[in-house]
């Protein structure tokens, strides 16, 4: 691999990536065809995360959350309304395409739909390929070589060069997404749901291939899943978020065993296990309705109306992200009134909410 | 097949008997469903899990006449009577009134056209003779009983007003309007969110239980039929490959594909481990393999299931308990 004059200093458990009160905000198209519209979609508001060099760090939570959109900001594949995205110490927030040029090389994605993401008309080898050409790098042989190593690597194989997306089923197609993401021998690759869309007995294999890939190459993942059986195999740390903010980050034992948000405590009940007995006997905190709309989220802190712990502060003051007492440095929580271990998220007296 | 529990009148509520479904495509005969038996007993809930191409939906939609164009045999007796050799209006008249179904896409079974109510109406008025006063009265009444807040305004509401949760309540109501004695739920959660999705399932359960309906809850997800089934069909390549009680099948798996499914899912004490997983692609259902279909990509396959199809058999000493494996048979591990 050429080196790049980026080229990474080898300082485990620093942030490789850096995002600072990222704000992002859509537009939305009005009504009426002459009023310009001044109404905006808050889908990220405010967040500040650390990604770890070689760490793998969970954003979960549910559709519209905002996690995806924070991704893209992060890979400046959208521009920031607010706020800063430090790449290995680099500031490239507002960084011009050919600035960038030499950091998009270093992180990539690997996307959910693998039919949707490969072109159906051309042969997986110059799909896997495409890293090379955009960069200009390894010429003729010298990429079909390296394309066929990458092929095996990823557990392909290297004979289907020539085969269409087509001939491949989703888990191989999945591999076919993972090879071309590592072919520039990145940092950090952005996982988004990578195997939501894979049945349950390839996603194992998928799920192991990343895992090997990261011993064996070095790489930094920021995982982005709905699936918290998943979330808590691979990541080190996790980030919950609601309405466009993290409402929760914490190691990974923490937040499974010792979660403070309601939310997350929420998430966690409403997980279906393959295993009755505890299906049967685990505490159920079922939230009223859905998630409110990012276009006009609540005052204070954006769960309180589906809060079973809401009080009336909730409603007007924006809880910071900070440590609960006693937790570690580590563990951060935004909430006025964290759940303790082995408390009942509802609190004593207040109606325990249901949608029944 | 599995031995029902006796009640009632003795017999299931429903009861397939060696469907086999087949279509016909331009890269040939797609065998979809390939002998399958199941019973359904009143009021019990019966899980069929498998990935996807496993026939699991097809095998459900052929009993109701959903499957145009199959080449179908075998039997499907709901209360009695073959649903496979009924004339399309009696069918007709099954549909809706003795079974119900409900999709994983909630948005392609209403019309956005028209507001929820007035299809909920529509619904009740196509099978009961009813005012349209009394059914919209109905309708507000369902709505109200699945959750839905403020049902006398939402009833007027054109189905994107609704979110995909309410959505999936819209239809649980459409489903109970006619008083089914079979519920099929076909992947009912999978494109919703967990909370969501626990709200749905908590939902159906409760009103399986106030209706004393029997539901087919069709998924890919052991999870979700860990949460609600009462008896477990699990399906790999058209075939049933396991059947057993819930707690028999998460318990003691039987068959080697069940057993690789359930050690493929993260667990909760395994954190950071490496997965087992099975090992292979899923056969092609134009082209299966011979013998089980599992047998490429089972660690225990020898001569005998590359060359014969292992039948659904009773696992030795568990009741209710079947297994489609030869290695039971030969008294292998």
């Amino acid at each position: 691999m050429t080196t790049s004059a980026v080229a990474p200093p080898a300082r485990p458990g620093e942030p490789l990536v850096r995002l600072e009160h990222v704000v992002k905000d859509f537009p939305v198209k009005s009504g009426s065809l002459f009023a310009k519209s001044r109404e905006r979609v808050h889908a990220v508001a405010d967040v500040s995360l650390d990604v770890r060099r070689g760490d793998t760090l969970a954003l979960v939570g549910e559709s519209g959350c905002g996690k995806s959109t924070l991704a893209r900001c992060l890979m400046r594949l959208h521009d920031l309304t607010g706020g800063r995205v430090l790449f290995d110490g680099h500031d490239i927030s507002t960084s011009t395409q050919g600035e960038l040029r030499p950091f998009r090389r270093r992180m990539q994605m690997v996307f959910q739909d693998p039919y949707g993401s490969l072109n159906p008309r051309r042969r997986v080898g110059s799909i896997i390929g495409d890293p090379f050409e955009i960069h200009g790098l390894r010429h003729g042989a010298d990429r079909v070589k390296r394309v066929q190593e990458l092929m095996e690597l990823v557990g392909l194989n290297p004979e289907h060069y020539n085969r269409f997306p087509g001939d491949f089923s989703g888990g191989q197609r999945q591999r076919v997404g993972i090879a071309r993401a590592i072919a520039l021998r990145p940092d950090f690759i952005v996982c988004d749901e990578p195997v939501s869309a894979l049945d349950v007995s390839i996603r194992a294999q998928i799920l192991n291939l990343l895992d090997g890939l990261q011993d064996e190459l070095g790489l930094t993942y920021l995982f982005i899943s709905h699936d918290l059986s998943v979330v808590r195999h691979v990541s080190d740390r996790v980030a919950v978020m609601y309405l466009g903010k993290v409402v929760e980050l914490a190691p990974v034992r923490d937040l499974f065993g010792h979660a403070r948000h309601p939310y997350t405590r929420a998430l966690l009940s409403a997980m279906p296990a393959p295993d009755p007995d505890r299906a049967d006997t685990r505490e159920e905190i079922l939230l009223a309705g859905d998630p409110p709309s990012p276009l006009d989220p609540p005052a204070g802190c954006g769960f309180h109306p589906r809060c079973p712990r809401a009080q009336a502060r909730c409603a007007t003051e924006v809880p910071a992200l900070a440590p609960c007492p006693g937790d570690a440095a580590e563990h951060l929580a935004a909430c006025h009134f964290p759940v303790a271990d082995g408390e009942a998220p509802a609190a004593a007296g207040s109606a325990r909410q249901e949608a029944l | 097949m599995m031995p029902p529990t006796r009640q009632n009148n003795g017999s299931p509520l429903l009861d397939v008997r060696d469907l086999r479904v087949a279509f016909r495509t331009p890269d040939g005969v797609l065998e979809a469903v390939r002998g399958i038996s199941f019973s359904v007993d009143r009021g019990r809930v019966l899980g069929i899990v498998g990935e996807s191409g496993s026939g699991k939906s097809v095998a459900t939609q052929t009993m109701v006449g959903l499957t145009q164009g199959a080449r179908v045999s075998g039997e499907a007796f709901f209360e009695g009577e073959n649903l496979l050799a009924m004339p399309p209006e009696q069918l007709r008249a099954i549909r809706g009134r003795g079974i119900a179904m409900i999709f994983q896409n909630p948005l392609s079974s209403l019309h956005p056209f028209y507001r929820v109510g007035w299809q909920i109406v529509e619904m009740i008025q196509a099978h009961d003779a009813m005012t349209k006063r009394l059914a919209r009265t109905r309708a507000i009444e369902l709505l109200g009983l699945v959750g839905i807040p403020r049902p006398d305004r939402r009833v007027d509401d054109y189905p994107h007003q609704f979110s995909g949760g309410m959505l999936q309540r819209a239809m649980i109501a459409m489903a109970l309007a006619l008083n089914p004695r079979l519920l099929v739920a076909d992947e009912p959660t999978t494109a919703l969110d967990v909370t969501v999705q626990a709200q749905i399932l908590r939902l159906l359960r409760r009103v399986q239980q106030e209706f004393g309906m029997a539901v087919i809850l069709i998924t890919h997800d052991l999870g979700v039929i860990a949460e609600v089934a009462d008896e477990v069909v699990v399906m790999y390549a058209g075939r049933a490959m396991e059947a057993a009680p819930r707690r028999e099948l998460f318990r003691a798996p039987s068959h080697p594909y069940t057993r690789g499914l359930l050690e493929s899912i993260p667990r909760a004490d395994g954190e950071g481990a490496r997965l087992t997983p099975i090992r292979g692609q899923p056969p092609s259902a134009i082209a299966p393999p011979p013998g089980c279909p599992f047998h490429p990509r089972c660690a225990h396959a020898f001569e005998r299931c590359r060359a014969n199809v292992p039948p659904l058999i009773p696992v030795p000493g568990v009741a209710r308990h079947l297994s489609a494996c030869w290695l039971g048979e030969e008294g292998r591990p």
